[in-house]
């Protein structure tokens, strides 16, 4: 008998131990909200040890701006030709462009260059900036811009090595003055290399081979920005402020932080836990459930006060492999486009942080290029039972009565739709579509294979239905239809580069040629061509636009105040580390950027 | 003795060699295509270029030849200490990615390993004297042994540094410094080290002190035990006595656990973001890094079969029923 006592005795006080831990988990996190930065932080032992000792440590809290979001890994290249691996901020911070590109005001920014401008229709004149120099001292000349450009021509795994396509010859008119002859002058495309293309020293860059100058670390970088390499350890990329930068008198601004500290992405409890407790400034991570902290008064904010809080960066498609049948069929692929309940995936999956996707699937920057006439006459919204009237008009019926439609020719449809595993949020989302489909007839299983696999089968063809966001906003819609009707069809279609589903027609890939030979002045000649193009598309629905991904930004106000919003008189720039977006204006930020003054 | 050894020595380096042989083939059998990934990050609109930067890094991974060829080109490497280059953290070879996080590995998993061995098997054999002692920490033992890693880890976490504010709950030190041989530098390391050892420390506890709780009963209700009852022996000999015979498959255990020394607290490495091998492993699988996937199994390879080695030798030592064996095979 005393043996049972003890033995529950035991379990109680076990059971009570992890009960206490829950309990105090629950009540003590509200009341430390608000105050967590305030009186807390202080009383911590680490924040404390910043405080208390500031000449010890590298990054002073106050001068320092703390990022989080671009690294998923160690950083171990700082060569801007890397697109896809440099370091956080090589292009921006480090190396220059010839202008800056702002989506939000649709604004060519010159930075390095100093004017630019198509004097007949194939040849383009450029000014650059007197006084422009390398970080090392060396001033950076045409010679370099020169330099940097033929580099495409010499080496052909530059990745603007395709300018020279289309590119004839640069000319040196004099010491500030270059002029370009084009044979065939793709406007847009020119345009969007004029502010991603960075300026490379070359004093430091001549001679090295292909190998050397494309897949070579570049260690320690040196450009024209206002920041210089610091440091790069397992967990972090430092820059420290440049205070010669020429742009301090070239251009009349100058950085405010002192140093700026990207941190490595984590796991998501712990970048959550990082920006609540004060620790990161910019985080440009998507972070479940952030709709709930901007409110809970952590002092976080976003570009928008209210739903949806973030800019739309890129959209969503589902793309559909339409090699396979019943995708090859455009009356298929239209009554999936009605049946797909995309309000639902916005509310109860992302919690409105998200926007529906218009029917032409252009993010909300170029909402101007949409043919509204166009989008009522043949646009989709969730409607199943239109999803079900297409499916019956085209042949597509329940033969077996199982509760799904078989294809005309009397075949099963069993289809999956497939996202990386661990991408929760398009876990989600898929799910939800699974049951749109199964409710119109159509039988879609929801998939989770590893990126890798995704991603091969995407790019190789062997797949049904993936989503998938790799158009980014850009300064031209010419980039969504280049990736939409991405030409021509290959074996693999190789990363980054579009239809995926391998969408075969010439008429509208020449539109898309067509497209991106126009000037960028030309908005009404664009706007022709982009609506010949809508009618295609939505005639045809080679792929589904669903919803528009944010540009992912919590900022924290208690170091640094004015940070980009939506409020009035608040900088309008995109807030986001992510390679090529501070070539978009996401520097301009770092010099409106106020510290908040330490007692 | 030394034919003892001998055979021992060909029987590691013969696993040696099948299980590098699965290292390298067990990464190649994932879907996926390694060069692909690499490039998918970039999203260039540009394909022509970054076709031919596929044919260029495929080529300089030497992923273009057929496999056998491969597999002698690594053996070849591997001779000559070259793990290759990994797809990571491209350019950065192997072997550097590897040594930059085998130091925090080694911080965090000696003390806990050691500390939690020490501590669980005294107290386990503690507990096991007192039949009231052994009712409470029976389930709490269990509890401790079966909580998962992850959970336990964001759970301490949670509570001290979220609410309490008291530890940081990420990295390895704080993100203000650069590595150094300064105080403040050894104090933000040991400040963040705190709630990964603890959460391993406190699993492992509970599995040890199990462990030895168990093997002590079984000892003191074996026969010898009973027969120096008999003769009327002190108690605490025979305690002695079992634990010491307790301790042997414990020591055994302990050899498997430094033998994963490197990856053994991946889960926690992960919760806490500390920038350990077990760290390394999950970033080299999500995006198909072959080359470092390979060096860290390499890594542990080497570690389980050198831990085992060792405890061969210590229970030469400590043993002397082996010692007994080998002379009566040897005479």
């Amino acid at each position: 008998m005393r043996k049972v006592v003890l033995t529950v005795l035991s379990f109680v006080t076990v059971a009570s131990f992890v009960l206490v831990g829950c309990a105090s988990t629950a009540t003590a996190a509200p009341a430390t909200a608000d105050t967590s930065m305030e009186e807390a932080a202080p009383a911590a032992e680490a924040p404390a040890m910043e405080e208390a000792a500031p000449a010890t440590v590298d990054f002073p809290r106050s001068e320092t701006l703390y990022t989080m979001g671009k690294q998923w890994g160690p950083a171990t290249s700082w060569n801007p030709l890397q697109q896809g691996s440099y370091a956080m901020g090589t292009l921006g911070l480090c190396y220059e462009t010839l202008f800056l590109y702002n989506p939000l005001t649709d604004e060519y920014i010159p930075w390095i260059a100093d004017s630019g401008e198509w004097v007949d229709d194939t040849t383009y004149q450029l000014k650059i900036k007197e006084g422009v120099t390398f970080s090392d001292g060396e001033a950076l000349t045409v010679d370099d811009v020169i330099f940097t450009l033929e580099m495409g021509k010499n080496f052909k795994s530059v990745y603007y090595s395709e300018l020279w396509a289309w590119l004839d010859s640069i000319e040196k008119v004099d010491e500030t003055t270059i002029t370009l002859k084009f044979t065939n002058p793709l406007y847009q495309e020119w345009a969007n290399y004029l502010y991603s293309i960075a300026i490379l020293p070359q004093h430091l860059w001549e001679g090295l081979t292909e190998d050397e100058a494309v897949v070579g670390a570049n260690q320690p970088p040196v450009g024209s920005g206002p920041y210089l390499y610091d440091s790069a350890d397992e967990s972090k990329v430092a820059w420290v402020r440049n205070d010669n930068w020429w742009g301090i008198s070239g251009l009349g601004l100058n950085v405010a932080p002192k140093y700026i500290v990207d941190i490595n992405n984590i796991s998501n409890n712990a970048a959550l836990g990082m920006v609540l407790q004060g620790q990161v400034d910019l985080d440009n991570n998507y972070l479940p459930g952030i709709a709930s902290v901007i409110n809970g008064g952590y002092g976080i904010t976003t570009y928008y006060p209210e739903a949806p809080y973030m800019l739309s960066a890129n959209t969503a498609w589902l793309v559909m492999n339409l090699t396979k049948a019943p995708m090859d069929d455009a009356a298929f692929r239209r009554a999936v486009s009605f049946a797909i309940k995309v309000d639902d995936i916005v509310s109860k999956d992302y919690g409105n942080i998200v926007v529906p996707a218009n029917s032409t699937g252009l993010l909300p920057i170029w909402d101007q290029f949409v043919d509204q006439d166009v989008v009522d006459e043949l646009g989709f919204s969730y409607d199943p039972e239109e999803a079900k009237s297409i499916l019956a008009a085209a042949g597509y019926k329940d033969i077996d009565g199982d509760g799904f439609v078989e294809a005309p020719d009397g075949s099963t449809i069993a289809l999956e739709i497939g996202v990386p595993n661990g991408w929760s949020d398009w876990m989600v989302a898929i799910q939800i579509i699974s049951q749109n489909l199964k409710d119109v007839g159509i039988n879609v299983e929801p998939v989770y294979p590893d990126y890798s696999a995704l991603v091969a089968g995407l790019y190789g063809g062997d797949f049904d239905m993936v989503i998938n966001n790799d158009a980014q906003m850009s300064n031209t819609v010419w980039s969504y239809y280049h990736f939409i009707f991405y030409h021509p069809i290959k074996e693999q279609m190789i990363s980054g580069t579009g239809n995926y589903g391998r969408y075969e027609n010439q008429e509208v890939f020449d539109l898309v040629d067509q497209l991106d030979a126009t000037p960028i002045s030309d908005v009404e000649g664009m706007k022709a061509i982009i609506s010949q193009i809508q009618r295609i598309q939505l005639t045809d629905v080679p792929m589904i636009p669903l919803w528009y991904n944010g540009v992912w930004a919590q900022t924290d106000n208690t170091y640094w105040t004015n940070w980009p919003s939506s409020a009035e008189g608040a900088p309008k720039y995109v807030p986001a580390t992510w390679n090529g977006y501070w070539n978009m204006g996401a520097v301009l930020m770092l010099t409106e950027l106020q510290p908040v003054a330490a007692e | 003795m030394r034919r003892y050894f001998l055979r021992k020595i060909l029987i590691y380096l013969l696993t040696f060699f099948v299980a590098v042989t699965i290292d390298w083939m067990i990464p190649r059998f994932m879907p996926g295509d390694p060069v692909m990934n690499m490039l998918a990050k970039a999203g260039s609109m540009h394909a022509e270029a970054q076709e031919v930067m596929y044919g260029y890094l495929t080529s300089s991974f030497g992923l273009d030849l057929p496999a056998w060829q491969q597999y002698l080109n690594f053996w070849k490497a591997l001779f000559h200490g070259d793990l290759g280059i990994s797809i990571l953290q491209f350019p950065k070879p192997v072997f550097d990615v590897i040594k930059s996080a085998l130091p925090f590995d080694l911080l965090l998993l000696i003390p806990s390993i050691l500390l939690s061995y020490v501590a669980g098997n005294k107290f386990g054999a503690f507990a096991a004297r007192s039949k009231r002692l052994d009712n409470t920490m029976l389930p709490v033992g269990y509890i401790l042994t079966a909580t998962p890693y992850m959970w336990l880890g964001i759970l301490l976490g949670w509570i001290f540094a979220i609410i309490l504010g008291i530890f940081p709950i990420s990295g390895a030190y704080s993100y203000a410094l650069k590595p150094a041989f300064t105080w403040t530098f050894i104090k933000s390391v040991l400040e963040h080290w705190f709630l990964p050892f603890l959460s391993l420390f406190i699993v492992q506890f509970g599995g040890w002190a199990i462990g030895m709780r168990n093997m002590i009963i079984y000892e003191l209700e074996a026969d010898y035990a009973h027969y120096l009852e008999a003769l009327g022996a002190p108690r605490r000999l025979i305690r002695r006595y079992a634990y010491n015979n307790a301790q042997l498959p414990q020591l055994s255990g302990l050899a498997l656990k430094l033998g994963v020394i490197v990856a053994g607290a991946m889960s926690t490495e992960i919760v806490f973001s500390y920038p350990g091998i077990g760290y390394l492993i999950l970033m080299a699988i999500q995006n198909s890094d072959y080359f470092l996937l390979q060096g860290c199994f390499l890594f542990i390879i080497i570690g389980v079969l050198l831990a085992n080695f060792i405890i061969d030798i210590v229970f030469i030592l400590v043993d002397p029923r082996t010692r007994l064996g080998m002379q009566g095979g040897a005479s």
